[in-house]
């Protein structure tokens, strides 16, 4: 239990591929696949760039999450904010060799709302958000 | 549903606010005074704290003689878990698609 409640505040993704570090790297930091897997984007790996993850606007958001670059370790660690709705977080993939490949984590931790009348999410909720989440992905693939 | 939402991410924004809930978390129930023994900010300071904390319904508090003791709520997270397993199963979506650009990658 008392590690639990630590962890509900972060998210953690991880998986085994059967690819170098560096051919994974290449997908999380080129624009043009970035985008295939991801969103559309103008990210550059440059550590204080700030850049744009888009989806298609949605009734009531429009589709833009905010991010910064924090960490540029090439085939190791890459790490940005990541914000949305006014909730801030911020997403951190680690790459570590492996026998067979690459054991991929991602990291997505610290949540800070901004001030109450600037709160978007106080009018649209993270229900909603997720659930057109969940429309724009199935319209995808 | 959303109001919930805010009301926790509000709440557990301040990082006093925050360690005082982690602290009631990992040691259990605890009186005022030994939260403020180690909270680095005064005791009203943490009465404030822990009254917001209540009103979200991350904590309850027990009267016992001239003391009140404090405990965490873990139920009243279940909005974040909620939260933290949709953003998991989304992750895990994006690392599915990833897995199908790296295979086209090779060829």
């Amino acid at each position: 239990m008392n590690k639990q409640a630590g962890e509900t505040l972060s998210v953690v993704v991880e998986r085994e591929l059967p690819y170098p570090p560096e051919k994974i790297w290449r997908a999380l930091t080129q624009p043009h696949l970035i985008a295939e897997w991801l969103m559309k984007n103008d990210f550059a790996p440059v550590v204080g760039h700030q850049f744009s993850l888009r989806m298609d606007p949605q009734p009531n958001w429009n589709g833009v999450i905010d991010c910064q670059v924090l960490v540029v370790e090439p085939n190791k660690t890459l790490s940005y904010t990541w914000g949305a709705l006014g909730l801030e977080s911020a997403v951190t993939f680690t790459l570590t060799p492996t026998h067979t490949g690459t054991h991929l984590r991602m990291e997505q931790t610290g949540f800070r709302p901004d001030q109450p009348q600037n709160y978007q999410g106080a009018k649209y909720g993270w229900q909603k958000f997720f659930a057109n989440l969940e429309q724009v992905l199935a319209r995808t693939e | 549903m959303p109001n919930t939402h805010d009301v926790l991410f509000r709440t557990l924004a301040d990082p006093t606010r925050r360690a005082i809930f982690e602290r009631l978390c990992h040691e259990g129930e605890q009186t005022v005074a030994a939260l403020t023994a180690r909270a680095g900010v005064s005791q009203p300071a943490v009465s404030k704290h822990l009254g917001v904390l209540r009103k979200a319904g991350l904590v309850r508090d027990r009267h016992e003689g001239r003391q009140t003791h404090y405990s965490a709520q873990l139920g009243a997270l279940a909005p974040l878990i909620d939260w933290t397993s949709q953003m998991t199963g989304f992750w895990q979506r994006k690392f599915d698609a990833l897995e199908d650009l790296l295979k086209r990658m090779d060829q």
